[in-house]
């Protein structure tokens, strides 16, 4: 048995890092704050690596199944007798990619933004907030209980909150800093919920007894059943509701758009490669019971539609947009909805979990490429200053590694062989395919409109007429382009990896093998989502122009992304602000708060009122007393003599 | 000699030198001697309790003295703590260090005003510690009445107004108290033994349950009042807006805890099969007040309203988690207590710093503090951030205590008032990130403001503290939440009975 | 009852009348001194009762005639005082009328 206890290290590394630059991180030169971030970002990369390793290859494996094994663990709080918050690192399959994947990126990253944020005057507090997140990351993924994993689900909400809101006198910043983190808390209200039904039903928070193939826990709270569905699944369905938030499912999606204002090396990080896919991460951890809990199929069923929907949703309205990072964040949200559609359609066991190994493929995969796009975004950005499509153009000549490194990416999400993200994707068109056959087609589109979003923004951004600049534009310095390299290697080669031996559904490993009958047409749409573009936007033309007016209202919603920002912000201004909050102040200052005034002020009155006959007349008082003492005598007389 | 009396003899101590002092510059340096001094005692007294129940000992109260002052009556000065008195003279003492350097400016009346905050600090340990009915209540007017003076004097806005109000509105509260205490007091008597005013005798007794029921409500709305049950929480947001900076800080850190406190200390485990039948009408009131008070707050311009409002809502989840009657929510609703405590002490110390340099509390009139006066943002959005629930501070620790343990409540109606009030978490978000987003963040609003300094020594000190206590407990909840939920066994155990 | 000429009644009913003649001044007249005055009326037709009764009750006794000595001290001391601060107030709002002295009133 390998001891692991040293993984604990991977997220505490980062958090030092935080705390340190945090706390001291002004005394030094910034540069030397940013190395210190990188390095132990640096460390905390090459243990995954030596876990991942160890992890695959050097552990006992029963019945030809990965273990779940426990790193380290120590009770954080204790609840009730049976429940308790633990904090701990948890490996299995999914776990240990994880782990790669997001110190990987998270070093790139950092190693990125030497050279992007170079001279920004908050550069220490960019690389403490970027170490927060590291580790919040990092210690969500391990987690070995749901409510750590809540947690760190929470941590990683506000630095991202932080990491949004970096440049923060832009309002629009500020603004959307809010907007992500009031969105994403409103969705893990669902999942705190879920989770506290959750673990009333078992009694337990934690992974290993939750997800326990033959657990017992599994087929509790069956009998209950609330509006046609067991409690089971309506713990799943809340939990699913704050994975939906995190990673910007519709309708909990309008955040992540808004969130490209922050620094583009934060964009790459957490809003395309880690943070986003937290929702799909958390719901392959919860598989099991996702499948397994008596009626929780309902639970799988709203997870693939939803993803679904929203990869087609998002794909077309990244048709549409003209802002390179927004375009991103569609394609973002598209492609997790790839991800979570495979979990919703996925098995359990074997060949049947064919969904969830090509979930984990895809995220691991995308992981890389949409970084790799990010990254390169953030290079074309930092070149000419700008991230609206139409003040760019004809960038090949200026920015060449910039543009082959990008080209390969558009390669790869369009699916085209032997990149990464054509051999992930099948496999999801795969599993989609046998098990639900409107939701094949719908991700067969999708496939379609990616590879022409993509194709449509690299063509305007690298093709097309040379627009005016205010200075030549020039290609990054080193830091940013070596990120940049390693990237685009990683999105060509991960591909080849065999996911299906590794990050399975029960840890066993099964034969996967790519099917002809849905690879092919795939390509095709891929290219022809391709050669559309080509035609589009290679030359300067007006075409563009006249098909979106001849789509005439369509695509006018569909620049305006539906409107969605539109009726949120009625929802929320106009009826929840306007229409409950306002009254409830006016409420409290006026009733509630005036019934106490009105109690003062009838006592004051009513003494106002009688103090008149404490008038400090003297005679006033004789005269009454006098009038007293007759009085009673006369009935006092009349009562003796009668 | 008891440690405990010392909780009271520095407080006087101190007053005295400091009615003694010669100049006054030395009067804020003995205050925060002795305030130093009494934090250092709480530590003590932390290590001695755990040292104690380490030992074995499994007495319901520890470090126990008896003092009959008044024979005819029967009144003694019953002092001992528990798990949870131990923390609440924990909460005390450092809000009370913080409040004194937050009121190290101070120049009108110096001497008048630290001895009264300095009295206010004693009644409120004296309430802690003391273990008798009368005694408790003798302390907790000594913790009410400088509350008067401060605001009246020192305070600002319609001070008059606010202090009236609040002063006002708590002898409400404790006249319904004394009716409460005196119908406890007379069916005090086990088995023809005389009547008693001692809380751990009178849990010896049963009390006829029509007398429970008719004493329940005036004991604890009287101390309801204090914890700003909804709707008599009004003096509340007056009361704050219109108070000192240290005011404050002490009265909805510390003061309103003595309402929770005495909710349950006496109003629940004194008359508990009372509390258990008439709880479902406090718990709709708390959960209204808990999710009425964010929603309050979202509007609010002036950053003391939103603060104490902020506060009701705070306060009502720990009346809520108390009323739910399990250990687990329970010790929640405690550890909301100190943690609601040091972190309401803190925005209040950071507002009447901020307050101190823009001269407005109106959070339109500001607006990019961040960049003018980065220390005091970065403190306020740290404050923020837990007060919004936020993992590593002390918010979440409590309010997922309390979220789990009233889940676990057997009936479904607590579950979904459970449900109703979880929702706060959201509306909380709300407030909190609007407040930061127009206070501190964004473009500069006045050019006026740009000659601020950051904050000085005391200031840092002051904040510094609260947010370590805010932090400390925050990452390692687990030695207090044992230590609390060590003592509510006894609690739990008369109120399932 | 000895007769001495003069009966006990004629002395109550002039002592009454006196009585209610001092109450009737002191709760209708609004200047100070003749309030007072009305005030010397009652205690001196008080007196006349208290003599009167020590008379013809118990004649081998003097109480009465202290009381009504003691009576006649007190209202001296009073009527000094009285004066003194009658003659302030009147320094002060030049005006002895009771119903204009009402600085502290409420």
């Amino acid at each position: 048995m390998i001891d692991f206890s040293y993984t604990i290290l991977i997220p505490l590394i980062p958090f030092f890092m935080f705390v340190f630059l945090g706390l001291a991180g002004w005394k030094f030169k910034p540069m030397v704050s940013g190395i210190l971030g990188t390095t132990g970002l640096f460390v905390a990369a090459l243990l995954s690596y030596y876990t991942a390793f160890e992890y695959f290859f050097h552990t006992e494996k029963i019945l030809g199944a990965y273990q779940k094994l426990t790193g380290f663990n120590t009770v954080w709080l204790q609840l009730t007798d049976k429940l308790h918050i633990d904090l701990g690192v948890l490996l299995d399959p999914i776990s240990v990619m994880m782990l790669v994947v997001i110190t990987t990126v998270s070093f790139m990253v950092h190693l990125y933004s030497l050279g992007y944020m170079k001279g920004d005057t908050g550069f220490v507090r960019f690389y403490s907030f970027l170490s927060l997140f590291s580790f919040s990351m990092l210690g969500l993924v391990v987690a070995t209980n749901i409510f750590q994993m809540y947690i760190f689900w929470e941590l990683v909400g506000v630095s991202s909150y932080l990491l949004i809101s970096y440049y923060y006198d832009k309002p629009t910043a500020v603004a959307a800093g809010k907007k992500a983190f009031i969105v994403t808390r409103f969705a893990d209200l669902g999942f705190l919920i879920g989770i506290l039904l959750l673990s009333w039903l078992t009694g337990t928070f934690d992974f290993k007894t939750l997800t326990g193939a033959h657990s017992p826990v599994i087929t509790q709270g069956a009998g209950v059943a609330f509006m046609g569905l067991s409690l089971m699944t309506w713990s799943l369905i809340l939990v699913f509701i704050g994975g939906a938030g995190k990673s910007a499912m519709f309708p909990l999606h309008i955040w992540l758009p808004d969130a490209m204002e922050g620094p583009t090396p934060v964009s790459a990080l957490i809003h395309a490669a880690t943070m986003v896919v937290a929702g799909v991460y958390m719901v392959a951890r919860l598989f099991p019971i996702y499948f397994m809990a008596p009626g929780a199929g309902a639970g799988l069923e709203v997870v693939a539609y939803v993803g679904a929907f929203t990869s087609l949703f998002a794909a077309v309205i990244a048709c549409t947009q003209f802002d390179i990072k927004r375009v991103l964040a569609y394609s973002t949200m598209s492609q997790i909805g790839y991800m979570m559609l495979a979990l919703g359609v996925s098995g359990y066991g074997g060949h049947e979990g064919l969904g969830f190994m090509a979930s984990m493929f895809h995220l691991f995969t995308h992981a890389m490429f949409k970084a790799l796009l990010f990254l390169g975004a953030g290079a074309i950005i930092h070149a000419v200053h700008s991230n609206v499509m139409q003040d760019m153009g004809g960038l090949r000549k200026y920015l060449p590694i910039t543009h082959i490194t990008f080209l390969i990416a558009c390669l790869t999400i369009a699916g085209v062989p032997p990149f990464s993200a054509f051999w992930s994707k099948d496999e999801i068109l795969a599993a989609a395919f046998h098990h639900n056959k409107l939701l094949f087609l719908v991700e067969y589109i999708v496939a379609g409109l990616t590879a022409f979003y993509m194709f449509r923004l690299y063509f305007n951004v690298f093709w097309g007429k040379e627009k005016q600049y205010h200075h030549t534009p020039h290609e990054a310095p080193f830091t940013m382009t070596i990120p940049l390299m390693i990237l685009a290697v990683a999105s060509i080669f991960t591909g080849f990896i065999p996911f299906s031996k590794l990050v399975t559904s029960d840890g066993v490993a099964f034969a996967s093998e790519t099917e002809m009958m849905i690879a092919i047409p795939s390509v095709v749409i891929g290219l022809l989502g391709i050669g559309i573009a080509w035609l589009l936007y290679k030359k300067e033309s007006s075409l563009p122009d006249r098909i979106a007016a001849g789509l005439g209202g369509f695509h006018k919603w569909a620049y305006n992304k539906f409107y969605f920002d539109e009726i949120y912000l009625f929802v929320t201004k106009k009826l929840i602000f306007a229409r409950i909050s306002r009254p409830i102040a006016w409420f409290d200052r006026h009733i509630v708060d005036g019934s106490m005034n009105g109690i003062a002020w009838v006592t004051t009155t009513t003494s106002e009122k009688i103090k008149g006959l404490q008038s400090g007349q003297l005679q006033q008082y004789g005269f009454v007393f006098i009038s007293g003492a007759i009085i009673l005598a006369l009935v006092f007389g009349y009562l003796l003599i009668f | 000699m008891n440690v405990l009396n010392l909780f009271i003899l520095i407080p006087v101590l101190t007053m005295i030198s400091i009615i003694l002092a010669k100049e006054i510059r030395y009067v804020r340096v003995i205050a925060a001697i002795g305030m130093g001094c009494q934090l250092v005692l709480a530590a003590v007294l932390i290590f001695t309790y755990l040292a104690i129940r380490r030992a074995g000992n499994t007495d319901e109260m520890v470090l126990t003295q008896t003092l009959n002052w008044f024979p005819s009556l029967n009144i003694t000065y019953a002092i001992g703590v528990d798990g949870i008195s131990v923390a609440m003279i924990g909460l005390t003492s450092i809000v009370i260090f913080a409040g004194i350097f937050a009121s190290w400016e101070v120049s009108d009346l110096t001497k008048e005003f630290f001895v009264s905050l300095i009295l206010l600090s004693t009644g409120v340990f004296g309430f802690f510690i003391s273990l008798d009915l009368f005694t408790m209540f003798l302390f907790y007017e000594v913790a009410v009445i400088p509350m008067y003076l401060l605001i009246g004097i020192w305070g600002s806005g319609p001070k008059e107004y606010s202090a009236m109000k609040l002063t006002i509105m708590l002898m409400g509260g404790s006249a319904l108290l004394l009716v409460g205490i005196l119908g406890i007091y007379f069916y005090s008597a086990s088995d023809g033994g005389p009547l008693t005013f001692n809380i751990l005798q009178i849990a010896k007794v049963h009390i006829p349950l029509v007398v429970q029921k008719f004493f329940f409500p005036f004991t604890f709305i009287g101390f309801g009042v204090l914890g700003a049950l909804f709707p008599l929480h009004t003096w509340s947001p007056d009361g704050h807006a219109s108070a000192p900076t240290a005011v404050s800080m002490l009265h909805a850190g510390v003061l309103m805890k003595l309402g929770g406190y005495g909710c349950f200390r006496i109003a629940m485990f004194l008359l508990p099969e009372a509390a258990h039948e008439m709880a479902w009408i406090f718990i709709i009131l708390t959960a209204t007040s808990v999710v009425y008070g964010a929603f309050g707050a979202i509007m609010q311009k002036d950053l003391k309203y939103i603060n104490a409002y902020s506060s009701v809502s705070h306060c009502g989840l720990v009346l809520f988690a108390l009323l739910m009657m399990n250990k687990t929510a329970m010790d929640g609703a405690i550890i909301q207590m100190i943690s609601h405590g040091i972190m309401t002490a803190l925005f209040f110390a950071l507002i009447g710093m901020i307050y101190g340099r823009t001269h407005t509390r109106y959070i339109d009139e500001m607006g990019g503090l961040m960049k003018i006066i980065p220390f005091l943002a970065v403190c306020y959005v740290i404050g923020g951030l837990a007060s919004l629930g936020l993992p590593g501070f002390s918010g979440f620790v409590a309010e997922m205590t309390i979220f789990v343990g009233a889940f676990q409540h057997a009936d479904t109606f607590h579950r979904i008032v459970t449900i109703v009030v979880c929702s706060s978490i959201v509306i909380t978000a709300v407030y909190i990130l609007r407040v930061i987003g127009i206070l501190l963040l964004g473009p500069i609003k006045n050019n006026n403001f740009l000659s601020f300094k950051d904050a000085t020594w005391f200031e840092k000190i002051s904040t510094v503290t609260l947010i370590a206590g805010i932090t400390g407990i925050g990452l390692a909840p687990l030695w207090l939440s044992n230590m609390i939920s060590g003592s509510l066994s006894h609690i739990i155990e008369r109120l399932t009975m | 009852m000895l007769n001495y000429g003069i009966p006990l009644q004629y002395f109550l009913i002039v002592a009454t009348i006196m009585f209610f003649v001092g109450v009737y001044g002191f709760l209708t007249r609004k200047n100070l001194i003749t309030i007072l005055m009305s005030i010397e009326l009652m205690l001196n037709s008080v007196n006349i009762n208290f003599v009167a009764f020590n008379k013809y009750l118990y004649p081998d006794k003097l109480q009465g005639h202290f009381f009504a000595l003691i009576v006649v001290a007190v209202a001296a001391a009073e009527a000094a005082v009285a004066i003194a601060i009658i003659i302030n107030i009147y320094r002060r709002f030049s005006n002895i009328n009771v119903e204009e002295v009402n600085e502290m009133k409420y």
